[in-house]
Formats: C-alpha cells, structure tokens, sequence
C-alpha cells in the first residue's frame, strides 16, 4: 500500500480534532518555534554573509583561500562519495536480498557511525595513524602523510558519512523483494544484468537520494574533519574549517559568506529530497497492487 | 549430481558482496573503533578512573550529558506538538515549514553554530531583546542547551510523523463513540500508540545532542567547568597531545552511544510487538 | 518436455516444505499442483524452476540432471504469483526481456525481436498496450503479459504460481478458459499452483494433491474427484459429510448403532465416514442404518438444505444434506440416512 508523504485530508468529524483555540494554539507554537530556531539562523546566514554589499560577499569568496577550500571539500566529497556509493550499494544488496543469521547486528553496525560523535571519528584516526598512534611509526618510516592531509580528511569524512547510501538503499530493497531479479534470472539474465538492468533502475532514486544527503554531510562535517585536518592555511582547510577561523579572526563577512554557500547546498539538497521523496513514493507502488 | 546444497541462494553474489561488506566495514568503522578501545587498554582502571572523575572532566560530561537531556525533553514536547500540527492540520506555508524541520539535519553544523551565535549575540536580532530581561544565551551554558535544541528537532518529527499518519482513524472514533472526550481520546488512545516512537526520537536526539560539536562550540563560550563539552575538551587534550584523556573521555562516551542504541532497537522491536502485523 | 522429481527434501529450519517428494510429468502435460498454503506445491514449483534448491533429492529434465543448472539454463518459463513485471519497463521491454540479455553469439538481432515480441504480444491478445508500463495495467493484464514474458525465452516447460490468485472472480473465470485454449495451441508441458480445487479441476488434465509437503494422489480430475485415495484428499476435494464411526469384523458402527454399509478392510478401529454432499439419501426411519433429527431446514431455488443431528459415541455430529424439496421436512422429525457412495478411511487419532 502506497503511503502518503503528506497526511490526506482529514474530514472534520468531532470525533478527531481538537477545540478551534487548541488548534490555534499548536498551530502557533510550531510556527513560533520553527521560525526562532530555523528560519531565522537561515536568514541570519544571508544577511550577515550581504552585510557589506554584494562586492565585500564576491571578494569574499574570491579570497586564495577561500577557493582552496572549495576546492579542498569538493575533492573530499567526490572522494567519500563516491567509496561511501559504491560500496553502499554492494552492502545493500547483501543485506536487502539475502537472509542470513546476523543481520540485524550488521545492519547497527552499518548505521553505527550516526551515533558516533564527530570529534571521536577524528579521534580515532588520529590514534590510528598520528604520531603516537598504532600505525604512526611505521608511516613515518615510509614518509606516508595520511593525517593532517587529503588522505585523513578524505577517510574521516567517509567514515562519517558511510551509512548514508545504504540506509537509504536497505529499506527500499527489501521492500521491492526478489521476484524481479527472480524473474530475469529465469529469463536468462546474468547476475550482472540483473543487477543494472532490473536492480539498479528500480533503485535510481533511492540511490540518488542517499548520494545527495551523503554529499551534504561530506561537505559540511566539521568535527571530524577538525581534529584530522592540522588546520594547515590554504592547505588543509574545508569550508567549514575556514567559517571557523574566519568567524574566530572576526572577519564575519568572509565567514558567512563561506557559510552562505553551505547554507545554499542545504537548502537545494533539501528540495532535491523533498521532490526526490515525492518520486520515491510513487516508485515504491508495487506494479501488481 | 546427488541434489544441489540447501543453502545455495537464489540471487547471485551474495558470497562476494558480503565479503566485500564486511572487509569495508571493517577497515573504515571497526578497525580504527577498535584502536580507540586497545588504546584506552593501554591505561590501568585506576588511571582511566583519574581521568574520568578528573574535575574539569567530569564538569564537561555532567554539561554535555545534562543539557543533551534538557535539550531532548524539549525535543520531545516541542516535537510532539509540531508533528501533530503538521499532520494533523492545514494551515498556511505548512509544506514549507515541513520541508525546513529537516535543516538541522542539512545545514552544516559550523554554520549552524556561527549563525545561532550571531542571532542570541547580546547585539543580535534575539540575544537582544533576551538581554533587555536579564536573559544572556550566547556563550553561557544556556548557549549550549538553545544549539542542543536546534539539532534535535529533526528526530523526534521524523521518528513520529510515519506513525501518526498511519495511525488508524477508526481507533479515535472507537474511543469518541465509546464515550471519551476528545482529551481521553489523546491522552489515552493516541499518545500510547505514538509512546514508541516518541521515545525513540528523544533517544536520537539525545545522543545526538551528547556528541555534538560544532553548532555547540561557537555559543558555548567554552570556560572550562562552566560552558566546556565532552567533545570539545577531547579536541583539547588532543592538542595538547594527552592522548590518553582523550581516549578516556572518547571511550565514556561511546559506551553511553551504545547504551542508547540498544535502548533504541528494543524500543523499535517493542514498537513492532504492540502493531499489529498488516 | 517431461520432468522427473525424485525423492526431493526440503527443509526450512525444522519445517519439512517437501518431505520424500516423487513426481513424474509426461512432455505436454497441464498439471494442477493443488494443496492448502503451506503444503509445499510453491516450494516445489520454485525447485523445479532453480529458484529454490532442495536438501536432497533429484530433479531431471527429459532425463538430463536439471539441478546443477542455473534457473537461466532451464529453459523454464516462470509466471510469479505477484507476475513480478520489471515496473521501469513498458510492456513490450518486458517481453522483449529475456531475448536481450541472451549472450551476444545466440542474441537475435533488433528486427527479429521486435518481430517475435509483436507476435508474443498477439497471442496474449495485447499487442494494444505495448507501450504502457505494468502500473498501468489491470490485473488480468498483467497476467497475460508475465505469460508472454515467459514464452518469449520459448521454454520448454512453463510454470505459474497461483496464477489466478490475484485476480477478481469474473477476471479468473475468463483467464481459466484461455489458459486452457493457449496450451492446447503452443503445447508445452505446465504446471500451475492452486489452492482452489475448482481451478485445478477445470483447467488441468492432471491434478496432484498434496498437503504437508507430501502428494497423497496423482489423477485425472475425474479421478482424484470421484475416487480419493486418503481422507485429506476426500475432505479437500468438494464437499464432504464426514462421521466418526468405529470398524471391526467388518461391521461399521457410529456409537453403538451399526450401519448396513460395508468397509473394504474388516478392522480398521477408529475410522472416518465420508459422503459427498448429494450422495446422502433420506430414507424411511427404522430400516436398521443411520439415523437422525432434523434440527433446521431452509429452502432456496430448487434445493432444500437441512441440518440433521446424528449422535455417535463421540457425541452429537451435525450434518448438512441436501433433499429435493418435494420432500417434506420439519424440525425434531427423525429421518433415515442411506449413502448412495461412500469412503471409510481409517482415523486412528
């Protein structure tokens, strides 16, 4: 049964609605609270990033290092994307299409990194690989720099974003079930044109949808990517390693303007995934009901 | 052939994607938690004890782990009442302010923290008038609890609104018809069948709350034993290359994680228990 | 093609789904494999297909071991009991399916497809629809184009799951008849899955019963109709008195009243005796059988039901018969009971 994204309209019987002055009343508070601690910080964003006029926002972008952290989170997020891409939807199709002890464990250990703090998802490669950590030594006897450069920044963003793909794959799959791929293997299809001629187009939305709330996370951790990146100027810094420094050496302008430009990609990623919801919801309609 | 093994499986690949799962997995989650844990071994029970009830430590886990709950019991009223306003009904821009419930979860949470910062500033467009009361948010322990708000209000919205559209309508009629009045009928039918996921939302809320970091940072104002979170004083003590606190601190906290997804599966397997299958 | 299916068992934890399963099916067959859910006809099906694989046992196509093949290799043309239509395809890529994934050295080229997918689409009778996807379709639709799906890969067995299950009743009706006039036309050897028994005996030529993951009785739908090999059987198929009654030297007893039937076997201990529905004749009391009261009697068209209550010495048994109604009938009268044919399986429980 296909499930409404928005609840349908409800018949106004006694039996299932509140008083005139109760509805009023919630109706209120949430647009109260929603405005205070949503709408506002949005707008404040702009407003502080334009407070200059638009010629003190251009230049503020234009800034050498503000470019190099564009393009610093850009190379990261194609990086963690496209691993965290790949192997999500290697992971989901284990897990969604087959039956095997131990799956609900695999699945908390999949989703695990939601309930990591992002600090301690630096941390851990920091131990791992700094200089006092496991492999620290040896990687300082190769003249391997992992820590403090692309390479950590790049693994602890995706160890931050790894559940995205997949948890947006797994629920999808297991609902749409086996019978077509079962189908096309009776047909005499191979394992792999199954998969991208059955599978995969079943999926694309779903796929498109965890990919971009993925890419939003990539570009925006900041915990993570603070303790890994060595905060090294014009190097190591991600936009929002930079909003930090820029905010803290009180150039609010530059800061929020670097901010502005995240806002913006929350802001389109949140309607790509409203309408990608929308379409999600109609693919999800079994062909046979 | 003397028949085919029972456990061959229908669709292929399910030997070399598991295995491919599980190697990935490991490498990028569980190798370098399990670092965190041998390195935290590396201390004796004493040490880590030291540590752990160090003053300013302990400070900076009662101020994470306190306001966190703070936070997802206001999560929990507020989100209780904006689920139900944007299910239950219409008014305008609702889409909209449906849309926008999800911006804690998008927007970055460094500017997050500068843009909340600026508003509850004693100079901004809040902090301001807050002021004229007497009321000082940013860089005061209140800081820290508006930004642990403002990141929890996703959850428990989105971990109930699911179930509140799915809610069978003729449960509400049943209880008017057999007599309850419309606060009976919430109180009674409807805030049980939502208690799951209600719960289940404060419970994200919380550990995201406890973990977070950069929306909190910029407002907390950052004085050790007064405004200083967990996280933070783990990016501390790393700086100053005391790994070893680090590692204690870290450990604490991700017991506390676990302990809160436990608590979130069995509420989920409870959840399932009490609906019954359709 | 004929298909052998020797001594197949299937496990699904501790729940045997096939248990010692043999089954033989002659090259052109129509075969019902009809059971309540859960007796395991899917399974079986699905093992046939190389969709499932049994814990042991051997299944042989034309007396080629079928089981090392992939489900591709079997040349097995499958209808899903959902039809499992590939919903981003429209209805003529669906067809065309399992003709483009062939291996490029045998794939035939884009005009000879799309000429065979036409013709598929013809004998379904939807040639109209080509271009519409499965959500647009209704369900007998759908049906019929899984069908032409099927035959695309021209198998040399086809095999449908429940495939009027999930049809409305005059839809069903519709497809049973063209079922049958479309093997007639391609001839190839089917099997169906059925929980409903009149399905199985309109539309097979053979029918196998089966319950709890064994067969109990191969026949024609004649035969598995008029004479049940087992009392589940007798009890699956049409409608059935059934009385608990006790068999030794020959005599059949219900409590302590003997009945002037005969059972084939002298002692049996306690047994079950069963009677269609129509072969349960009203005869004089006192005549030394089977007797009974009349507890409600109603009327429609030209039949007139009744409820009568025989007590045996498993107490009070209430039946339902069906009497002409120019017979008479009032409540609390005693009526004889004559059965016209009749089984005894024995019933040691």
């Amino acid at each position: 049964m296909p499930k409404p994204a928005i609840a349908v309209p409800l018949e106004r019987t006694d039996a299932r609605s509140e008083p005139r002055w109760v509805r009023g009343l919630l109706i209120g508070f949430t647009i109260l609270f929603l405005t205070v601690f949503i709408v506002l910080p949005l707008v404040i964003v702009f407003a502080e990033a334009f407070a200059r006029g638009t010629y003190a926002y251009l230049a503020a972008l234009a800034d050498p290092e503000a470019q190099s952290a564009i393009k610093l989170t850009l190379i990261v997020a194609v990086i963690s994307v496209g691993l965290n891409l790949v192997f999500g939807l290697i992971a989901a199709w284990a897990i969604a299409k087959f039956e095997f002890p131990g799956k609900t464990l695999l699945i908390s250990l999949v989703d695990l990194p939601f309930s990591v703090s992002p600090v301690i998802s630096g941390l851990v490669f920091v131990l791992l690989f700094g200089a006092q950590g496991f492999l620290g030594p040896w990687l300082q006897d190769n003249n391997i720099q992992l820590l403090f450069a692309l390479p950590g920044i790049a693994l602890a963003t995706t160890f931050v974003t790894f559940p995205f793909v997949s948890r947006a794959l797994i629920p999808l799959m297991q609902e749409q079930g086996t019978a077509e791929e079962e189908a096309a293997l009776s047909l005499g299809a191979s394992g792999l044109q199954t998969f991208f001629r059955v599978t995969l187009p079943n999926i694309k939305w779903g796929l498109l949808y965890g990919v971009l709330l993925c890419n939003a996370r990539a570009m925006g951790e900041f915990g993570a990517v603070s303790v890994v990146s060595g905060h090294i100027r014009g190097e190591t810094n991600t936009m929002p390693l930079l909003v930090e420094i820029l905010y803290n050496e009180y150039q609010f302008v530059s800061a929020f303007a670097i901010a502005s430009l995240l806002a913006l990609l929350a802001l389109v990623t949140l309607v790509a995934k409203t309408v990608l919801e929308r379409h999600l919801d109609e693919g999800q309609r079994p062909s046979e009901h | 052939m003397k028949g085919g093994s029972g456990r061959r499986r229908t669709l292929p690949g399910f030997g070399l994607t598991m295995g491919l799962t599980l190697t990935w997995l490991s490498i990028i989650i569980l190798l370098p938690l399990a670092g965190l844990f041998l390195k935290s071994f590396e201390l004796s029970l004493a040490q880590f004890v030291d540590i752990v009830t160090s003053r300013r430590t302990l400070n900076a886990l009662k101020i994470s782990f306190g306001l966190a709950f703070l936070a997802a019991l206001v999560n929990l009223v507020m989100g209780g009442i904006i689920v139900w306003a944007l299910v239950r009904y219409r008014f305008p821009g609702r889409r909209i302010f449906d849309a926008i419930v999800d911006v804690p979860f998008a927007l970055p949470t460094a500017v997050a923290g500068i843009a909340l910062t600026t508003l509850f500033a004693q100079n901004g467009w809040l902090g301001a008038p807050l002021a004229e009361l007497g009321i000082k948010v940013s860089f005061t322990p209140l800081g820290i609890f508006v930004a642990m708000v403002f990141i929890g209000i996703p959850f428990v919205v989105r971990t109930v609104q699911p179930v509140l559209i799915d809610l069978d309508p003729e449960i509400e009629e049943a209880a008017a018809s057999l007599g309850a009045n419309r606060w009976q009928t919430v109180s009674r039918v409807i805030l049980p069948s939502l208690l799951p996921a209600l719960l289940t939302g404060f419970a994200l809320a919380f550990a995201r709350a406890v973990g977070e970091y950069g929306s909190v940072i910029f407002i907390a104002g950052n004085l050790p034993n007064v405004s200083e979170i967990a996280p933070l004083l783990i990016v501390i003590r790393l700086s100053e290359f005391r790994y070893a606190d680090a590692t204690a601190i870290a450990v604490v906290m991700l017991l506390v994680a676990f302990l809160v997804i436990f608590a979130v599966n069995r509420m989920q397997r409870w959840a399932q228990l009490r609906v019954p299958a359709h | 093609m004929s298909i052998e299916v020797r001594n197949i068992v299937k496990k699904f934890g501790d729940f045997a789904a096939l248990d010692h399963v043999d089954l033989t099916v002659p090259h052109g067959e129509l075969m019902a494999l009809l059971g309540p859910s859960g007796s395991g006809k899917t399974t079986l099906l699905r093992i046939i297909a190389g969709l499932d694989w049994p814990d042991s046992g051997e299944v042989a196509f034309d007396g080629e071991n079928a089981l090392s093949r992939a489900p591709g290799e079997r040349s097995v043309g499958f209808v899903f009991q959902h039809y499992a239509l590939f919903r981003h395809m429209t209805v003529f890529e669906n067809v065309a399916f399992g003709l483009r994934v062939q291996p490029r050295s045998v794939r035939k080229d884009e005009a000879t497809i799309r000429a065979r997918v036409k013709e598929l689409l013809d004998l379904v009778q939807l040639d109209w629809l080509s271009s519409r996807y499965p959500s647009q379709l209704s369900g007998g639709q759908r049906q019929r184009i899984a069908l032409a799906r099927a035959l695309a890969i021209e198998p040399r067995v086809l095999l449908l799951d429940e495939p009027f299950g999930a049809l409305d009743a005059k839809v069903r009706k519709e497809l049973r008849t063209w079922l049958r006039s479309l093997h007639e036309e391609i001839n190839v050897t089917s099997i169906f899955v059925t929980h409903d028994q009149e399905e199985a005996l309109e539309v097979a030529n053979s029918v196998v019963v089966m319950d709890k993951g064994r067969i109990e009785q191969i026949g024609t739908p004649t035969d598995v109709y008029d004479n049940p090999q087992t009392a589940f059987v007798h009890g699956f198929i049409g409608e059935s008195i059934v009385l608990p009654v006790e068999v030794d030297d020959g005599r059949v007893r219900l409590g302590d009243t003997p009945l002037n039937i005969a059972a084939e076997r002298g002692n049996m201990g306690p047994s079950k005796l069963f009677v269609r529905r129509h072969d349960m004749q009203i005869s004089p009391p006192g005549w030394g059988g089977l007797e009974g009261t009349v507890r409600r009697v109603r009327t429609f068209g030209p039949i007139q039901r009744a409820d009568i209550a025989v007590s045996g010495n498993r107490g009070e048994t209430i039946i339902e018969i069906d009497v002409p109604r120019d017979r008479e009938l009032r409540d609390g009268e005693v009526v004889g009971l004559q059965p016209r044919r009749y089984r005894i399986f024995a019933d040691p429980a």
